[in-house]
């Protein structure tokens, strides 16, 4: 099995995207909501982030 | 005197009784194979995209190295030092996201997947990406008995 190295942000990306799609996938009951809804969990996910990247950069000082 | 005869009150419409064996064998299938129950309930697309991000998100843990969590976990580091009850939390819930990922986590332990929790973000997103696809997994779970007790189209 080939080994991956991602960097923070590759990684979490990954994440947010595979994770949206089955929160897509499951709690809607149209594919247009569903569509909906993962791109508004994928937005959420690099909102957060982003804006936890900022926090923490800022925070150490 | 006459007496009215007692009638047992219905059921409300929607809380119809659906039977086990309806939903149990999507559900068992849907956790041994991921997106399995969705196709089994002829659902193919929900099916093939919840299998594939289950199994991408399997496949990055296992290439990122990712630990699994393992019963010698529960109680003792290296047979010596007692385990405290939050990392016993972790582990148990750690374990349970694993096994969550039915044939997949299997596979890595029938094949002699054991690699050590080392140092590390890429080993730690490893890790964190094993136990969430077995995550992801459970809400597909709830998806399949949502569907076969058509609570949900």
């Amino acid at each position: 099995m080939p080994k991956m190295s991602l960097t923070h942000f590759e990684a979490s990306i990954l994440f947010a995207l595979l994770t949206s799609i089955v929160l897509g996938i499951v709690t809607k009951k149209t594919d247009k909501e569903r569509l909906r809804y993962g791109l508004y969990c994928f937005g959420c996910f690099v909102f957060a982030m982003f804006a936890l990247s900022w926090l923490m950069y800022l925070g150490h000082g | 005197m006459a007496t009215k005869p007692i009638v047992p009150a219905a059921k409300p419409s929607g809380e119809l009784e659906v039977p086990v064996s309806k939903w149990l064998p999507p559900v068992l299938v849907g956790w041994l194979i991921p997106g399995g129950g969705h196709f089994l309930l002829r659902k193919h697309a929900r099916g093939g995209l919840l299998a594939f991000a289950v199994v991408v998100m399997f496949l990055c843990g296992i290439m990122m190295r990712g630990a699994t969590f393992q019963a010698p976990f529960f109680e003792m580091i290296n047979g010596q030092q007692r385990l405290d009850l939050l990392t016993k939390v972790i582990n148990v819930g750690g374990f349970i996201g694993n096994v969550a990922s039915g044939i997949l986590y299997l596979m890595t332990a029938w094949f002699s997947y054991d690699q050590p929790d080392v140092a590390g973000h890429v080993h730690d997103y490893g890790t964190k990406f094993l136990v969430a696809a077995g995550l992801l997994n459970i809400l597909a779970l709830v998806d399949v008995f949502e569907i076969a007790t058509r609570k949900k189209d």
